[in-house]
């Protein structure tokens, strides 16, 4: 047993049970906060994959960006003051047997499949490839992406706008 | 415990988008909802990185995995700001009694 399998074990443990936590918690904070355990695991899996960008890009857009804009919507959502805080859950039971069927097919056939793999190669920095490759290869979908951000946060700003003037 | 390879990236994505269609299902709270969604594509990103680093393909599949990561951004950004008018509207954002998006 390798340092590397270790280190993949612990992640992915850690992963795994900030997920339950997540999924399974009656408190909608400490769900959040579980959060940030799930998307720094899912971090580190993605730098032991080889892919050192990606894995920042996870933290500074999840933890940085996504996790905030979900504690931000809790907070001015949930009323603080009052007690009841509706968070209960719907149809429990039947989605545990549902879900827990789906997972075992996955699993199964992620297990099964004779995947054609190659020897993995870590290349000491992918910063100068991807670049590359999104530049040169990719730079239709480069521009897209950046009109889809654009647009996609005028239309939230524009949403969520308190307009009290036009009334 | 065998040497990790391809099969221990896929199960580990394979619990993980279970767990984000769990939450989806039972969750009544529009923000829980929401969380899922966010576990359901970090497990699709794992499964992208990891053919491309296992399968020799080069860098397409971090590329896509970058396209997820913003689309998921922009897709937090919206989702909340529609959560917040559904708050204004209802006094709570239960997504099983919300049936307009304005009075």
């Amino acid at each position: 047993m390798e340092l590397y399998d270790i280190i993949f074990y612990l992640v992915a443990l850690m992963v795994v049970v900030s997920a339950a936590i997540v999924v399974g918690s009656k408190n909608i904070v400490r769900a959040a906060y579980s959060l940030l355990f799930t998307f720094l695991g899912v971090a580190g899996i993605y730098i032991l994959l080889g892919a050192d960008f990606i894995g920042v890009t996870q933290l500074m857009v999840y933890v940085g960006g996504i996790l905030i804009l979900l504690l931000f919507g809790i907070m001015l959502t949930n009323k603080v003051y009052s007690v009841d805080i509706r968070r209960e859950n719907a149809y429990i039971i039947p989605s545990i047997v549902i879900v827990g069927i789906f997972a075992a097919f996955l699993i199964f056939v992620m297990t099964e499949t004779n995947w054609v793999t190659a020897d993995p190669t870590f290349p000491n920095t992918t910063v100068f490839e991807l670049g590359k490759t999104l530049l040169v290869h990719y730079s239709i979908i480069f521009e897209i992406l950046a009109i889809v951000l654009l647009i996609a946060l005028i239309g939230a700003a524009t949403l969520a706008r308190n307009d009290n003037k036009e009334r | 415990m065998a040497h990790v390879g391809l099969t221990h990236f896929l199960i580990l994505s394979a619990i993980l988008f279970s767990l984000g269609i769990y939450a989806i299902v039972v969750r009544k709270n529009a923000i829980m909802v929401m969380m899922g969604i966010e576990l359901v594509l970090n497990s699709a990103n794992i499964n992208f990185i990891a053919f491309s680093h296992f399968g020799n393909y080069g860098i397409s599949g971090q590329i896509v995995s970058l396209v997820v990561i913003i689309l998921a951004a922009a897709e937090a950004a919206v989702a909340l700001a529609i959560v917040l008018n559904l708050f204004k509207t209802y006094s709570h954002i239960n997504v099983d009694e919300v049936n307009k998006l304005k009075e």
